[in-house]
């Protein structure tokens, strides 16, 4: 393990290289599973060693991501809204236009290409508010695989929309019903089926967490976000952003846009955490609010659990934010001072939901509504010529009947 | 202290297998000492006791499900502490291992966790999920108060990290003879005996097999092989029923475990 005075000599005197050879972010990270499933994440990340940096890889995954995903999603400048607040110019990146709604794809894309060339038949994957299992049926489908989708029971019902989608898909999704019936207990039963059948499955994992490589293979995979969000801004506006915002459940939408500046000290970097029903309540998933690291899932990074060291059931309105657990890069750009993570409740994220929609015709995710609800408060305090960029890392479609049901409407498709 | 080391060399001498159990503390509630002791009559050598966890990822239905009642009532670690040094009270020769997952020891800290496992008479730790690369602070930790680091090989385990986790692990090697969580499918004999010799090219330590033994046929065919036979799933699922179906549940454990004894003693 780096200690902490090494990880910040790391940032402030040379190039940002994280994660170590042994899939940590200073102490965070790392690969903590059971034997079993060590020989699977050894193969893939040699595989994925090699072809990251491959050429021929690279212009597969660019071809795919243009022509299949739909890239470059656009930077929209929301003018009414910014002017609405009263300060910094706010900017949208918008995930929501990718194909099937959500920045999800685009590590979805990049694991099939991965799957393809490791000669796998199957495809498993995890999901939370089901667009990570969308993405996963569709490149499942493309690429003619067979493909299982775990969801937690509870994430069926408050996603039924999506399900269907899956289903149609040709996708099994097989409800979990055990712990917390969410994307924790997916996870696990994602786990137990491939250390059960690793040489033909591929597990294609959802979110910048789980053992190494994943932290770091779906952060590659996403950081395609920041790239083009750096140089659309540069030409928009002729300068780096000041601020960066973006929810952080897993974290893999905001590692995304993250990481292509985090050399660039001048832009503040903002994770917005899903503060549930306040964190006071208990009823939350803001697990950098708490002070709790531990070894959940294959990883160490900040996650919620009890004094005994038990995980605990965290809580949000959105399906997608609803985890116990945070990527241990984030972890790690919180310990060392560079990226500052907040928290916003249900009842503002609903209310930034509603705002959005109005002001600007654009009904956003209510996993980003958090991230938006955060901008709420602070481009008001900002001036006129400073930018935020803020991730809409997907679009609302999927929680409309969430947000009926708030309204006390049956908008049909419940679960 | 050194229970296991000194567990293994009297079985040596005798030219018998090593019967390792194992049973999740605190399921069915309050009832873990009565049954360790009802598993050393029947032939246990060595006990396993699992310690619950939230989110067993490694174990299949059957025990994940046992850690979660042991956690509706309650149990912690320190509880399961309590429980080893009540068993110590009246047994101070049968090794104990302790078989979990890093979170409860992480939050508990390794320093504290070493010395209250020490002073309940705890022989060994078996954690899942910390594999050898990362395992050296907790070693560092247990390794001067006697207890031994316990790991797992696989059947998809490289000759080079055998030889890391044998350099790591103390007591004996777990050889875990199937792909899946406890309780998968059936095991293949021939395969298992031949990895077991292939290990024993790297290590002098006892290698114990778990992972699919289920009766007494099984737990003699791999005593065959093997200097121990672990077997969970089994005697967890006959556990599961104490709610319906009483005390009874513990003794025809205690038959089960008989019944492997004896078939493993006369192989």
């Amino acid at each position: 393990m780096s200690d902490q005075s090494k990880s910040q000599k790391t940032l402030d005197n040379e190039a940002y290289q994280q994660p170590d050879d042994s899939g940590h972010f200073g102490q965070f990270g790392g690969r903590y599973v059971a034997e079993t499933l060590t020989s699977a994440l050894q193969e893939l990340e040699a595989t994925y060693r090699e072809l990251w940096r491959d050429p021929a890889f690279q212009k597969d995954f660019d071809y795919d991501l243009a022509h299949f995903v739909g890239r470059p999603s656009p930077l929209y400048h929301a003018e009414r809204w910014s002017e609405k607040l009263g300060g910094a110019q706010i900017y949208l990146k918008r995930e929501d236009l990718n194909h099937t709604g959500a920045h999800k794809i685009n590590h979805a894309v990049g694991q099939a290409l991965l799957a393809k060339h490791m000669g796998k038949t199957r495809i498993i994957a995890e999901t939370g508010a089901g667009q990570h299992g969308v993405a996963t049926a569709t490149v499942a489908a493309r690429l003619g695989l067979e493909c299982v989708v775990y969801m937690g029971a509870k994430d069926v019902e408050r996603q039924a929309l999506n399900v269907y989608r899956m289903k149609l898909l040709g996708a099994t999704v097989v409800p979990v019903t055990s712990g917390s019936q969410t994307l924790k207990d997916a996870i696990n039963e994602a786990l137990r089926d491939w250390v059960a059948r690793p040489e033909e499955t591929f597990y294609i994992l959802g979110t910048v967490c789980g053992p190494h490589p994943y932290p770091e293979m779906v952060r590659d995979f996403q950081s395609i976000i920041g790239r083009e969000a750096k140089q659309q801004c540069q030409k928009m506006t002729g300068k780096l952003p000041d601020v960066l915002v973006a929810c952080v459940g897993g974290g893999s939408n905001a590692m995304g846009l993250f990481y292509e500046f985090i050399e660039d000290q001048s832009v503040k970097i903002i994770g917005v955490e899903a503060g549930g029903l306040g964190v006071e309540s208990g009823e939350h998933a803001a697990r950098m609010a708490g002070d709790r690291k531990g070894v959940f899932q294959g990883q160490r990074s900040f996650l919620m659990c009890d004094d005994d060291g038990q995980i605990t059931e965290s809580y949000s309105v959105s399906a997608g934010l609803d985890y116990p657990g945070v990527g241990p890069e984030h972890s790690y750009l919180r310990e060392i001072g560079r990226a500052e993570y907040v928290y916003a409740t249900d009842d503002e994220a609903l209310a930034a939901f509603r705002g959005l929609t109005r002001m600007e015709g654009i009904m956003p995710a209510l996993e980003s509504s958090h991230a938006l609800a955060y901008v709420e408060k602070l481009a008001p305090t900002m001036k006129k010529d400073q930018v935020i960029i803020v991730n809409l890392s997907g679009r609302g479609d999927k929680d409309i009947h969430t947000v009926a049901a708030i309204d006390g409407l049956d908008v049909g498709l419940q679960g | 202290m050194m229970r296991i080391k000194q567990r293994f060399a009297r079985l040596q001498a005798e030219n018998r297998k090593a019967l390792v159990p194992y049973i999740t503390a605190g399921d069915p509630a309050g009832k873990t000492v009565e049954m360790m002791h009802e598993l050393v009559r029947n032939g246990a050598d060595v006990i396993e006791l699992g310690f619950p966890f939230s989110d067993p990822v490694a174990d299949g239905p059957v025990i994940a499900k046992a850690h979660l009642r042991a956690l509706s009532h309650g149990v912690t670690l320190n509880d399961v502490f309590s429980m080893v040094s009540h068993f110590r009270e009246t047994d101070n020769e049968t090794p104990v291992v302790l078989m979990g997952y890093l979170n409860p020891i992480e939050i508990m800290g390794y320093e504290v966790f070493a010395e209250s496992a020490s002073k309940a008479g705890v022989d060994g730790v078996l954690v899942v999920d910390l594999p050898p690369e990362f395992a050296d602070a907790l070693v560092a930790q247990i390794r001067p108060k006697g207890i031994d680091m316990i790991n797992l090989i696989t059947p998809t385990t490289s000759d080079e990290r055998i030889k890391k986790i044998c350099s790591v692990a103390s007591g004996f090697i777990y050889y875990v003879s199937l792909k899946g969580v406890t309780g998968s499918a059936r095991l293949d004999v021939t395969s298992v005996q031949q990895r077991v010799a292939h290990i024993k090219q790297f290590t002098d330590m006892p290698v114990g097999v778990g992972f699919g033994i289920r009766d007494g046929e099984s737990a003699a065919a791999i005593s065959q092989a093997a200097d121990a036979v672990i077997v969970g799933t089994v005697l967890v699922s006959e556990l599961a029923k104490f709610d319906q179906e009483g005390g009874t549940c513990l003794q025809r454990v205690g038959t089960q475990v008989s019944e492997m004894r004896i078939a493993m003693d006369n192989r």
